[in-house]
């Protein structure tokens, strides 16, 4: 699975929610490939599990002023504050898009499961995935702001049972006061 | 006859999305009654029969097959219509779902005509 396949099953999947449940159209931007999880500061971040032959990490990250505008655009409302319906929200939008791209893997990669999303809010928060892992980082651009998807995807490898923990937590988020 | 609904999600934003939908689908809509897994949803079942059941795949707890598959082995609930809607789009979890008794499978991301449609096709 390449870079690139990997950017255009994240643009399909982040374009077929976007236009279907929130009504409005994104607008690609470069992607890039990093070769450590890319690190966050502040903003609405959510991330999920996916797991088999090949595991990994993905995440979905805007600002504050974004998740409220989406979750309007979503819910046909307006929210003046990040709050549980927000965050919800955004969750639900990250599990319907790397669901869909996680379905378009399982063509070629094999058969995957797809943690429950979790979301995060706060300030100079970061967040790291554990071990080394190259990320792609698919960022589009929505009435001049920004919102991220980023996939981190590998072959497991074959251990002794028992020993691939580290494979099943993939991420760490740590707060600075 | 009015209609009961179950909608089986853990988001909320989605059960109001439904709730949305449903309230404009040309269906005798009764009460609607909302759980976040499907343990809840057994419970819920228990003190509120309903006519029809919207469900999720994967959920906390207690997944939507998981539960398809309760409502269609207990006498009470096994005849209710149980739409799945769900992100899970492979094939094994549509034919896995469809062996288990479900009345239809929507993708997520759905438009409200597409949930419509369905509807339209069981009542």
């Amino acid at each position: 699975m390449t870079h690139e396949m990997k950017v255009a099953i994240v643009r399909d999947a982040a374009h077929s929610v976007f236009e279907t449940m929130l009504g409005v159209t994104l607008k690609d931007c470069e992607p890039a490939r990093e070769e450590n999880a890319p690190v966050h500061t502040d903003g609405v971040v959510s991330l999920v599990g996916l797991a088999g032959d090949w595991a990994g990490t993905g995440a979905f990250r805007c600002s504050a002023e974004m998740a409220r505008k989406i979750s309007g655009l979503m819910l046909m409302q307006e929210f003046p504050a990040v709050d549980q319906d927000v965050l919800d929200a955004v969750g639900e939008i990250t599990n319907m898009i790397l669901g869909n791209a996680k379905t378009t893997f399982e063509e070629t990669l094999g058969p995957m499961g797809l943690s429950i999303p979790t979301v995060i809010y706060g300030r100079n928060f970061t967040t790291r995935s554990v071990g080394r892992s190259e990320w792609t980082v698919v960022p589009f651009e929505l009435d001049g702001g920004s919102i991220e998807v980023q996939i981190s995807l590998a072959e497991r490898m074959q251990r002794s049972p028992g020993s691939n923990a580290r494979d099943r937590l993939s991420t760490v988020v740590s707060v600075e006061a | 006859m009015a209609l009961d609904v179950l909608i089986v999600d853990d988001s909320g934003a989605i059960r109001k999305i439904l709730q949305r939908v449903l309230l404009q689908a040309e269906i005798p809509l009764g009460k609607v009654y909302e759980a976040g897994d499907g343990v809840e949803a057994l419970d819920a079942l228990k003190q509120h029969p309903v006519g029809l059941i919207l469900s999720d795949i994967n959920m906390p707890n207690m997944d939507g097959l998981q539960l398809l598959s309760a409502v269609k082995s207990q006498v009470t609930t096994k005849d209710v219509p149980m739409v799945m809607i769900t992100t899970e789009g492979s094939s094994t979890k549509v034919m896995e779902a469809v062996s288990l008794g479900a009345a239809g499978y929507v993708r997520k991301p759905f438009t409200a005509e597409q949930i419509k449609e369905k509807l339209a096709g069981l009542f």
